[in-house]
C-alpha cells in the first residue's frame, strides 16, 4: 500500500508538469496585512497560490489552511475561483504542500478569510487577467473587448472564444499584472462568493475515504502510544520495561525524553504492530513516577489562590474614570462573581501523528493547524534542514485550537528516530483528555452602578486565571494578553470603567481552546448586562440597545477592528424578532446575549424549558454578522457547531485537577452534547458587502450566557459558575 | 491458533491474530480499511459503530472472536458507490463538518432505519444519542435520516 495521497510540493510539481496539455500557473502574493504586505521583499519562488487548468478544463485549486471540520477547504477555493471566473463545479480542491514561502498555513484565530480575502481575490483576478491577454493576443484585439465566463474568454463583436484550458498554455508565459492594480469584481457581481455552496469534502467523509492523521497507513508502518506522568511536570523514576517486552505484537519499548520547547510530559513509548498490541504493551509497563512540582494542586487549590487574588490589589489594565469613587457614590450597585473551569478540547480524532524519520530526511502525515509548525518540530528534532521534512496536512477530527500545539509531533518525531522506522503514535482518549492544554479556568468579580435614568456609571471587572500567555510565552510577560479579549471592550456605554487582571499560578497546561478567553469574557458580560437589565427593570434587549447608545465605534485593539455599535444592535434585533422576543411559548423562557469577537457580531437568544427540574436549551436563534458572507451555508454551520460546542460547556464537564493532573478521563467523566440534548437551531446570516470576517469560533461566546439568562427568565436562578449541571441540580 | 472467519463487507475474511483483539482494531491496523473510527475504546462515543449481522455494534469493545460466522459490515460496505439515500441525504444537506464521527453516525442511522423505516424524533433520539458529534451537527443529522427514509419509503412504494 502507498501512502496516502496527500501531495507533497515536488510530487505535485512532478504530476503537474507530467500532463504536456496540463499546465501550471503561479503568483506570488504576500499574504500578511497590507502593512506586510508593504515590507514583503520577493520571494526568492514567486510562487504562493497555485492554480492548475488541465487541458480538459478541469481546474485545481491548492489550498493552503488545515481543514478541521470549519469548511475551509471550501470558502477559500471559492474566493479564488470568484475572481478567475471558472465553472464552480469543474474545480476540484487539493491541500497544498507545506512550506511557509508560499503559504500562511497556520490556521487559527477566526483568521483563514479574513486574511486571505484580498490575496486570493487578486490571485484569481490576476490569473483571470493573463487569461484576457492571452486571448487578446492570439485575436489581435483589445483585452478590454474580452469578456471571460465560467472558464471561457469571449470576443463578442468577432464571436470568438477560447477556453481557459486552450490559453492556459500562453498565458503562464506572460507578466504577471501588479496585483495591486488587477480589477476586483464588485460584491454584486459574484456568482460564487455569497452563494450557498456544498462542501467539496463531503463525499469523502460519507463513504468512509477520507484520510485523517489517524488512518496513515504504508507497509511497516509501526504503531506506538506513551506512557506520561499522571501528574503535569510528573517524571519517570524508574521503570521495568521487560514485562511490555513479552506482549505479543510489541516490538521495543523506548524512554522518551520531556521537551519543555514543546511542552511534551516525556514518558516511554511502546512500539508495537497494531495500536491494540501497544495499548497492551503500556498496560504491562512498571512505572514509578515521580510526581514533580504540581503534585499538591487541586481545583480546591486553585479556587482559593483566585479568591486570594480577588482580595490583593491587582494589575490595572484599563482605567477610565473613577469607577470605585462612582460605584461608592452610587445608591444603585450590582455586585457579582462568576467562575469558569478548565475546559478541554476534545476533539473526536485524538491526537495522532505519522512520523518516518531517516538519515536523509522525514517525512510525516500530520493532523495539525499549523503544517509549518510541525514542519519545523521535526526538523529541530531530527536535526535534519527543514527543507528535508516534507509534511503532508491531513483531515482533521476537529482541531478547536489543540492542534496549534506541536506536542504529539514532537512525541511522534522521538519515538521514530529511536526506533529507527515509520510510526504512528496514537493518544487514547485517555490519553487525550488527561494530557491536553486546557481553556483556563477564570473567576471573575464585578461590580457596576447604575444612576437613577438607569444609566451604567461604572463598570469595574476584576478577573484571575492561569492565563494561556504566562503558560505559552511567559518571558513575555503579559499574562493578560489572551484572558480578557471583549471583556476589555464592552459595547455599553459607561464613563467609569475598570479592568483589573490577577495571574494565577497553575501546573495545568494551557491552550487556545475554541473562541479562548472570548468563551470566558462573553459569558460574564453578557450575564452581568442581563443581571443590570433586571436591576434596572427593563427588558433585556431594550435595556442593551439603549446602553449601546448612539452609532459609535469601539475601539478594540484586540481585533484590530473597531466594534461598530449599530451591527451589534441589528444582529441582535434580529435574533430577537427571528425568536419572538417577548412571547416565549408556554412551559418555557427565553434569554438573548450579543457579542463581537473575532471581528464577526453575533447575536443569540435560547428558549430553554425545565425538564424533570433541569434546565434544557429547547431552541437557539442565531444572528451573525461576518460582513460578506463567502459560503452563507457554511457560516450556518460553523453557528450550529458552535451553539452545541458553547452548551456542551455550559452544561458537560468540569476538568477538574486532584493531585495535579486531570481527574476526568473519558466521555464518561467527561461527557459531550448528543443528539437528544440539541437544540433546534436557527441561523440567520446577515447580508453584507463589509470586509468579510471568520465564524469557526465567534458563536461560541453567546451560547452560555444565552443559556444562563434563560434560565433566570425561567426560574428566577441566576447562574454564575459553569458548568451548570454542577450548579442546579434542583432547578424548578 | 486456527484462523477465525467473517463475512466482511460481503467477502470472506479470515483473521489469524489475537482473537481478543478489539473489531475496530483488526479492521483498521490489520486489514488497512480505516473507515470505522478510533474515538473512546469503551462504546461511549460511536464512531466505531460497524454492523454485525445487520445490527449496530461499538467495534472497540468487541472482540474480533465474537464475528466468528457473522456478517460485519463497515462504512466503506454500506454501499458500493456512496448512493446509499444516507449518504445521498447526508451530502444534500451538508452533514459533514469534520466528519470524523460519521463513519459511526451512518452506521447507526442504517440500523435504525433497518428496523423503523419512518422512524420518530424519539426513536432517532434513542438510536443516535450513542454516538458523539463533537462539530454539532445533530440538527442535519436528524434531517438527513428523516429525509432519506422518506426517499427509501417512496422507493419502496414503486
Amino acid at each position: 500500500m502507498t501512502p496516502p495521497a496527500a501531495v507533497s510540493r515536488r510530487k505535485f510539481l512532478k504530476v503537474a508538469g507530467a500532463g504536456a496539455a496540463g499546465l501550471v500557473i503561479g503568483f506570488y502574493l504576500p499574504t500578511g496585512s497590507l502593512a506586510q504586505q508593504k515590507s514583503a521583499k520577493p520571494a526568492p519562488n514567486p510562487f504562493n497560490a497555485w492554480i492548475h487548468i488541465a487541458s480538459d478544463g478541469r481546474t485545481t485549486i491548492l489550498m493552503p489552511k488545515s481543514e478541521m471540520g470549519q469548511g475551509v477547504m471550501t470558502s477559500l477555493p471559492m474566493i479564488l475561483a470568484e475572481e478567475l471566473d471558472v465553472d464552480w463545479k469543474a474545480v476540484t480542491v487539493r491541500q497544498a504542500p507545506t512550506n511557509p514561502d508560499f503559504y500562511r498555513h497556520g490556521t487559527g484565530g477566526s483568521t483563514s478569510t479574513f486574511r486571505y480575502w484580498l490575496p486570493l481575490r487578486k490571485a484569481g483576478a490576476a490569473a483571470r487577467a493573463m487569461l484576457i491577454a492571452a486571448a487578446a493576443q492570439s485575436w489581435n484585439v483589445p483585452e478590454g473587448e474580452c469578456t471571460t465566463h465560467l472558464g471561457v474568454v469571449t470576443h463578442e463583436s468577432s464571436k470568438r472564444r477560447l477556453t481557459y484550458a486552450e490559453l492556459a498554455q500562453a498565458a503562464s508565459k506572460l507578466p504577471l499584472p501588479d496585483p495591486e492594480q488587477v480589477p476586483l469584481k464588485k460584491n454584486d457581481a459574484f456568482t460564487i462568493v455569497g452563494h450557498d455552496t456544498h462542501r467539496v469534502d463531503s463525499n469523502a467523509k460519507v463513504n468512509g475515504s477520507a484520510r485523517y492523521g489517524i488512518d496513515t497507513r504504508f507497509d511497516g508502518l509501526l504503531f506506538a502510544v506513551v506512557a506520561r506522568p499522571k501528574a503535569f511536570g510528573g517524571k519517570v523514576l524508574k521503570s521495568d520495561f521487560s514485562q511490555a517486552r513479552l506482549v505479543p505484537g510489541v516490538k521495543d519499548v523506548v524512554a522518551i525524553e520531556p521537551l519543555p520547547e514543546y511542552f511534551t510530559q516525556g514518558g516511554v513509548a511502546v512500539v508495537a504492530e497494531s495500536s491494540w498490541a501497544a495499548l497492551k504493551g503500556r498496560e504491562a509497563l512498571k512505572i514509578d513516577w515521580d510526581a514533580g512540582p504540581n503534585a499538591s494542586e487541586s481545583t480546591e487549590t486553585l479556587r482559593q489562590q483566585f479568591r486570594a487574588l480577588a482580595e490583593k490589589p491587582a494589575q490595572v489594565v484599563r482605567n477610565d474614570g473613577d469607577a470605585d469613587s462612582a460605584l461608592r457614590a452610587s445608591s444603585r450597585t450590582i455586585r457579582a462573581e462568576y467562575e469558569l473551569p478548565f475546559a478541554a478540547h476534545a476533539t473526536m480524532e485524538p491526537m495522532n501523528c505519522t512520523v518516518h524519520a531517516r538519515q536523509e530526511g522525514a517525512e510525516a502525515w500530520v493532523p495539525t493547524q499549523d503544517s509549518a509548525d510541525a514542519r519545523d518540530t521535526i526538523a529541530k528534532i531530527t536535526g535534519l534542514s527543514a527543507d528535508r521534512v516534507t509534511v503532508h496536512t491531513t483531515f482533521m477530527g476537529g482541531g478547536f485550537g489543540r492542534r496549534s500545539m506541536a506536542d504529539y509531533v514532537a512525541e511522534a518525531t522521538q519515538v521514530s528516530k529511536a526506533v529507527k522506522g515509520p510510526v504512528q503514535l496514537l493518544w487514547s482518549r485517555e490519553d487525550d483528555m488527561q494530557h491536553g492544554f486546557y481553556r483556563p479556568a477564570s473567576y471573575h468579580r464585578l461590580a457596576a452602578a447604575l444612576d437613577d435614568k438607569r444609566n451604567l456609571v461604572a463598570w469595574k471587572h476584576f478577573l484571575a486565571s492561569p492565563s494561556i500567555a504566562a503558560f505559552l510565552e511567559p518571558e513575555r510577560g503579559k499574562p493578560e494578553g489572551t484572558e480578557i479579549g471583549g471583556a476589555g471592550f464592552i459595547p455599553y456605554a459607561t464613563p467609569n470603567y475598570r479592568i483589573e487582571y490577577a495571574l494565577a499560578r497553575s501546573g495545568v497546561p494551557r491552550t487556545w481552546w475554541r473562541s479562548v478567553e472570548e468563551s470566558s469574557s462573553g459569558f460574564v458580560v453578557e450575564s452581568f448586562i442581563d443581571e443590570l437589565a433586571h436591576a434596572a427593570g427593563e427588558d433585556p434587549v431594550q435595556f442593551r440597545v439603549r446602553l449601546m447608545g448612539q452609532a459609535r465605534q469601539v475601539p478594540h485593539p484586540a481585533n484590530g477592528k473597531p466594534l461598530e455599535t449599530d451591527r451589534l444592535k441589528n444582529v441582535l434585533q434580529i435574533a430577537a424578532s427571528q425568536a419572538g422576543w417577548g412571547k416565549a411559548p408556554k412551559g418555557s423562557a427565553l434569554g438573548v446575549a450579543a457579542f463581537y469577537s473575532y471581528r464577526t457580531y453575533v447575536a443569540m437568544v435560547a428558549q430553554v424549558s425545565l425538564r424533570n427540574g433541569k434546565p434544557r436549551m429547547e431552541r437557539a436563534w442565531v444572528a451573525v454578522d461576518c460582513g460578506q458572507p463567502i459560503n452563507p451555508l457554511g457560516v450556518r454551520m460553523q453557528a450550529e457547531s458552535a451553539v452545541v460546542y458553547g452548551l456542551t460547556a455550559a452544561i458537560k464537564g468540569p476538568i477538574t485537577i486532584r493531585n495535579g493532573g486531570v481527574e476526568q478521563s473519558n466521555f464518561d467523566s467527561y461527557d459531550m452534547v448528543r443528539m437528544d440534548e440539541a437544540p433546534r437551531i436557527q441561523v440567520h446570516v446577515v447580508a453584507s458587502s463589509e470586509e468579510p470576517t471568520g465564524v469557526g469560533e465567534p458563536v461560541v461566546p453567546v451560547v452560555a450566557p444565552a443559556f444562563c439568562n434563560a434560565i433566570f427568565a425561567a426560574t428566577g436562578e441566576r447562574l454564575r459558575t459553569l458548568p451548570v449541571a454542577q450548579t442546579a441540580p434542583n432547578l424548578g | 491458533m486456527t484462523a477465525l472467519r467473517f463475512i466482511l463487507n460481503s467477502r470472506l475474511q479470515s483473521f489469524g491474530g489475537d482473537p481478543q483483539m478489539p473489531l475496530l482494531w483488526v479492521l483498521r491496523d490489520v486489514l488497512n480499511l480505516t473507515g470505522t473510527k478510533y474515538g473512546c475504546g469503551m462504546a461511549l462515543c460511536g464512531a466505531c459503530t460497524v454492523h454485525i449481522d445487520g445490527e449496530a455494534a461499538r467495534s472497540c469493545v468487541t472482540p474480533v472472536s465474537a464475528v466468528a460466522g457473522k456478517r460485519v459490515t463497515t462504512i466503506e460496505g454500506l454501499s458500493p458507490d456512496s448512493r446509499h439515500p444516507l449518504q445521498r441525504a447526508w451530502m444534500e444537506l451538508d452533514v459533514p463538518q469534520c466528519g470524523y464521527c460519521q463513519s459511526g453516525q451512518l452506521m447507526s442511522a442504517a440500523a435504525l432505519l433497518s428496523r423503523h423505516p419512518h422512524p420518530n424524533d424519539a426513536e432517532i433520539d434513542q438510536a443516535m444519542s450513542g454516538n458523539i458529534c463533537r462539530c454539532g451537527t445533530y440538527g442535519r443529522i436528524r434531517q438527513a435520516i428523516l429525509q432519506a427514509a422518506s426517499q427509501m419509503g417512496k422507493a419502496r412504494g414503486r
